[in-house]
C-alpha cells in the first residue's frame, strides 16, 4: 500500500473510531475488573465495554489481520498498525483480551482445516468463546515435551485421561486447546497431538490454585474419561509439537510485549524517599540502579520495535522471541524489586484503603512467575544457546 | 523511529564491512603498536576512507560531504570497532564537523569543511580536563583581548591532539565552573606559541595527547561561531557520544563473536567447553544484551538523525549502556579464553583494552545514569 493510500486509510480509522470508541473505554484500565475475556460466561462490567466489543467485532478489529471470513478484516500489517496506534492515540482500551486471539488463533490459521477455521476464529473474533491453554503437567514444566496425558484411540474419538497444571484461568474458559500424547513408542517429541475440547464435556475439571500474591489465575485441571471427536484434531495425529512450538513463539513474543506503560519507577522513588537538598534521591545506591533500570527499558522497547519491525520486513522472528522473553521478564522483575525498594514499609501493606489492598505487593508477587511461566528464563537461555549461538550440545 | 535500516545504509554498511576487514585488520593495529608509529593512525588508509566518503559522512554535500547522517556514520564506527582501525574519524569527520557544522559561519564552513571530507586534515576536539570526563567543569579560560583572546588551561584525552593540523578548543567564556552554557570553541593552531602538546600513548594503541595553552594569543575570527555556545556544546556531546556508542557496539559484538567461536572449537574433559551449560547461558544474556544495546544505538542516531528534542538524551542513555554491554564481552571474553586470553597473541586481550578506553571517553555508564537521574529530577 502506498504512503497516500496508508495515510487517507489512517484518517478513516481515527474518524471511525472517534465515533465507534464509547467514552468509558478511552479510561486507562485500573484492575484486572476491567479487563474484558468475552466467553460464553461473561459478565459485562458496563453496557460500554459490550458496545465496544460489539462495535469492534462487527468491523473485524479485534483481530485485524485474519480473512474477512474468519471474523478478521483483513488488513495488513501496516494497516493494523495504523489501527493499533490510532487506538492509542484515544487510549481506547483493547476490545478483549484473549488467548484465543494471540495464541489459539494464529496456530489455528496456520495449521488447522477449514471446517475448524470456519468453526472457532469467528467466535474467536467475536469474544464469544474463551479459550485456555492445557500444555504443562505435573511432571512437565520445563520439560513439555515429556507430557503424559493419554488420549485413547476409539476409532471416531479419544478417550483423554490426566491432568493439566497452570492452566490459566481455566475455571472460567469455554474450550480448551490441549497437548495429549496419542503414542508413547518413540520419541518424546513425536506422539504429541493437539486437540480442541469444550471444556463442558463430561470428566473435565478445573480448580484454581491459590497463589503467593494471593490471586488465582490458574488452575490445576483434570480430565477423567474425556470423550473428544477427532474432528477436534489440529493438524496431523502425533505431530503436535510442531504447533506446540509454534504457538509458544507467539506466547513469547505477547509475554515480552506486555511490559510497556505504567509511572516511572523514578517518580514513585522520589514520592515515596523524597529528595535531598540538591534534588536527588535521598538513597544514591537505589538512584543509581532506577537509572540504570529506566535505561535498559528503553532500549527493551526498542528492541521490541526493532525486531517486530524486520520481521516484518520480511525477516523471521525465530529464535529472538527467546532472547526478548528472557531480558524482558527479568527487566519486569528487576523494576517491581526497585519499586517494592522504594516503596519501603508502605509497600508491604497487604489490605486496606492506603494501598488499595496490596495492589504494589501483589503485583510484585506476580511478576515472579514471568520468568517461569511460557518457558523458565534457563529454557530460553538454551533456546538462544542451541538455535541462535549454534553452541555445541545445546 | 527508523529502527530498520533503509537501502542506503544498508550499501554502506555492506561497503564499511568489507573495507574495513580488507584495509583495516585488528592487524593493522598491532602493527603501528609493535612499531611504535609516530603518528598512530595510517595516513593512506585515511585518505582512502576519505575517498569513500566517510571523512564526510556527516558533511553537508554544499561542503563536499555525504551528508549521510550519523545512523550512517554509526554503521562506519561500528566496523571501526569491531576491527579495532586507528583513524581520525572520531576527531575529524565527527566531532571537529559537528561543531563546524553546527556553529561554523559560512567562511569557515567553506574553508574547513571540504578539507575535512577530502581527508586532507586532521583536526583534534579538546574537551576534557580532569581525570573523568566532565564538559560542565571545564576551566579552560578565553578572555577577551582587543578583537582576539587569550587561552589559558589544559587538556586531557585530546584525541589525535599530537598530528593535529588545528585544535578546536572549548573554553569557558563565561560563567563558572560547572556552568555548561558559558563555553565558546575556539579554532587554534597547534604550532602557535604558548601551545604545548605530550603524546600520552594509551593502553588501547590509539592516539591521544594532553595539550597545553599558556597566554596562547587568538585573533577574533579564531571563534566558531557565538560566544557561550551552550547548545553547540550539546550537539557535539551527542554526536560524540552515539558514535563512540557505535564502536563499542562494534567491539562489543566482535569479543562476542571471537570468544563464541574459541568456546566452540577449545576442548577439555574431551569435549568442548562451549557444550557446558556454565557458558551456555552466560554467552545466552551477552547475546541479548547485545541485541538491546543495538537497538539503543540505532534509537540514539536516528533520533539524532530526526532533530528529535530527546536526541541528546538518548545519545547520552546509548552511551551508558554500550559502555556496561561492551565491558561485559571484553570480560566475559577474557574469561571464556581463559589462559589463552591473557596472552599478546590472541585478539581479545586488545578488545578489552579499546572498549576500557572507549567506555571512558565521553562519560562512562555511571556519568550517564547518574545525568539521566538529574535531567529527570530525581
Amino acid at each position: 500500500m502506498s504512503d497516500a493510500s496508508l495515510e487517507e486509510f489512517r484518517l478513516d480509522a481515527r474518524a471511525w473510531l472517534e465515533e465507534n470508541c464509547p467514552a468509558e473505554m478511552r479510561e486507562p484500565v485500573s484492575g484486572e475488573e476491567d479487563i474484558c475475556w468475552g466467553g460464553r460466561n461473561v459478565v459485562w462490567q458496563s453496557d460500554a465495554q459490550k458496545l465496544w466489543l460489539e462495535r469492534m467485532a462487527a468491523k473485524g478489529w479485534t483481530v485485524p489481520t485474519w480473512p474477512k471470513a474468519y471474523g478478521g478484516a483483513g488488513l495488513s500489517r501496516a494497516e493494523e498498525k495504523v489501527v493499533l496506534s490510532e487506538m492509542r492515540h484515544i487510549n481506547a482500551r483493547p476490545p478483549v483480551t484473549s488467548f484465543g486471539i494471540w495464541m489459539l488463533g494464529p496456530a489455528l490459521l496456520k495449521f488447522g482445516n477449514e471446517e475448524q477455521k470456519l468453526e472457532h476464529l469467528p467466535k474467536i473474533a467475536r469474544g464469544e468463546i474463551r479459550w485456555c491453554q492445557g500444555y504443562s503437567e505435573p511432571n512437565a514444566g520445563s520439560d513439555l515435551a515429556s507430557l503424559a496425558t493419554k488420549a485413547e484411540d476409539h476409532g471416531d474419538h479419544w478417550i483423554v485421561n490426566g491432568q493439566k497444571v497452570w492452566t490459566s484461568y481455566a475455571d472460567q474458559a469455554d474450550w480448551i486447546f490441549c497437548l495429549v500424547r496419542t503414542d508413547n513408542s518413540g520419541s518424546k517429541h513425536h506422539g504429541i497431538s493437539f486437540v480442541l475440547f469444550d471444556m463442558e464435556t463430561p470428566g473435565v475439571e478445573a480448580r484454581p490454585i491459590k497463589l503467593i500474591s494471593g490471586k488465582s489465575p490458574f488452575c490445576e485441571t483434570f480430565f477423567e474419561d474425556v470423550k473428544v471427536p477427532k474432528k477436534n484434531l489440529v493438524g496431523e495425529e502425533n505431530k503436535g509439537w510442531t504447533i506446540a512450538k509454534y504457538l509458544l513463539t507467539h506466547e513469547r513474543e505477547g509475554i515480552s510485549a506486555g511490559y510497556e506503560g505504567g509511572r516511572p519507577m523514578h517518580e514513585i522513588a522520589s514520592m515515596s524517599l523524597g529528595l535531598d537538598e540538591t534534588g536527588r534521591l535521598s538513597d544514591p545506591m537505589l538512584r543509581a540502579k532506577i537509572a540504570e533500570a529506566e535505561i535498559d527499558e528503553w532500549a527493551f522497547n526498542l528492541t521490541v520495535a526493532r525486531k517486530l519491525a524486520e520481521a516484518k520486513a520480511g525477516q523471521s522472528l525465530g529464535a529472538d522471541s527467546s532472547m526478548l522473553k528472557y531480558y524482558g521478564t527479568e527487566l519486569n522483575k528487576r523494576k517491581f524489586e526497585l519499586m517494592m525498594d522504594s516503596a519501603g514499609h508502605d509497600g508491604l501493606e497487604w489490605e486496606g484503603e492506603r494501598s488499595k489492598d496490596g495492589k504494589l505487593a501483589k503485583s510484585w508477587l506476580r511478576t515472579k512467575a514471568n520468568s517461569i511461566e511460557g518457558g523458565t528464563s534457563e529454557v530460553q537461555l538454551n533456546i538462544i544457546s542451541k538455535h541462535i549461538l549454534a553452541l555445541p550440545g545445546a | 523511529m527508523a529502527l530498520v535500516l533503509n537501502d542506503d545504509e544498508k550499501m554502506m554498511r555492506d561497503m564499511a564491512e568489507g573495507f574495513f576487514a580488507d584495509k583495516a585488520p585488528v592487524a593493522a593495529l598491532r602493527k603501528l603498536r609493535d612499531s611504535a608509529d609516530a603518528t598512530g593512525f595510517d595516513r593512506d588508509l585515511y585518505a582512502e576512507m576519505a575517498s569513500m566518503g566517510f571523512a564526510g559522512i556527516v558533511i553537508p554535500e554544499e561542503y563536499d560531504g555525504l551528508d549521510m547522517g550519523f545512523q550512517a556514520a554509526g554503521l562506519l564506527a561500528e566496523q571501526m570497532g569491531k576491527n579495532l582501525t586507528a583513524s581520525p574519524f572520531l576527531s575529524t569527520a565527527i566531532l571537529a564537523a559537528t561543531i563546524l557544522r553546527e556553529a561554523g559561519s559560512d567562511e569557515q564552513k567553506k574553508a574547513v569543511l571540504p578539507k575535512i571530507a577530502s581527508g586532507e586534515t586532521v583536526i583534534a576536539v579538546a574537551l576534557d580536563e580532569g581525570p573523568k570526563h566532565n564538559p560542565a567543569g571545564i576551566e579552560t579560560t578565553a578572555s577577551k583581548s582587543g578583537n582576539g583572546f587569550v587561552l589559558n588551561g589544559s587538556k586531557a584525552m585530546v584525541l589525535d591532539g599530537h598530528v593535529a593540523d588545528h585544535m578546536i578548543v572549548a573554553a569557558r567564556t563565561s560563567g563558572e565552573a560547572g556552568d555548561p552554557d558559558g563555553i565558546s570553541f575556539f579554532m587554534v593552531d597547534p604550532k602557535a606559541d604558548g601551545v604545548s602538546t605530550e603524546r600520552t600513548v594509551m593502553v588501547d594503541a590509539h592516539n591521544a595527547a594532553r595539550v597545553e595553552f599558556d597566554s596562547v594569543e587568538l585573533d577574533g575570527d579564531a571563534l566558531i561561531g557565538e560566544l557561550d555556545a551552550g547548545a553547540t556544546l550539546q550537539k557535539v556531546l551527542a554526536a560524540g557520544r552515539g558514535i563512540v556508542a557505535a564502536e563499542l557496539l562494534g567491539a562489543g559484538q566482535e569479543a562476542f563473536r571471537t570468544t563464541v567461536e574459541y568456546i566452540k572449537e577449545r576442548k577439555q574433559f574431551g569435549v568442548a567447553v562451549g557444550s557446558f551449560q556454565a557458558l551456555q547461558h552466560r554467552s545466552s544474556h551477552l547475546y541479548s544484551e547485545l541485541e538491546i544495546a543495538r537497538s539503543a544505538v540505532m534509537g540514539a542516531l536516528t533520533a539524532l538523525d530526526a532533530g528529535d528534542e530527546n536526541a541528546g538524551r538518548y545519545c547520552s542513555m546509548a552511551k551508558s549502556k554500550l559502555g556496561d554491554v561492551a565491558k561485559l564481552a571484553a570480560l566475559e571474553g577474557i574469561q571464556m579464553h581463559g589462559g589463552v586470553g591473557m596472552t599478546d597473541e590472541y585478539d581479545i586481550g586488545l578488545y578489552l583494552k579499546r572498549v576500557r578506553v572507549l567506555q571512558e571517553l565521553l562519560g562512562d555508564a555511571a556519568y550517564h545514569q547518574n545525568d539521566y537521574a538529574k535531567a529527570n529530577k530525581f
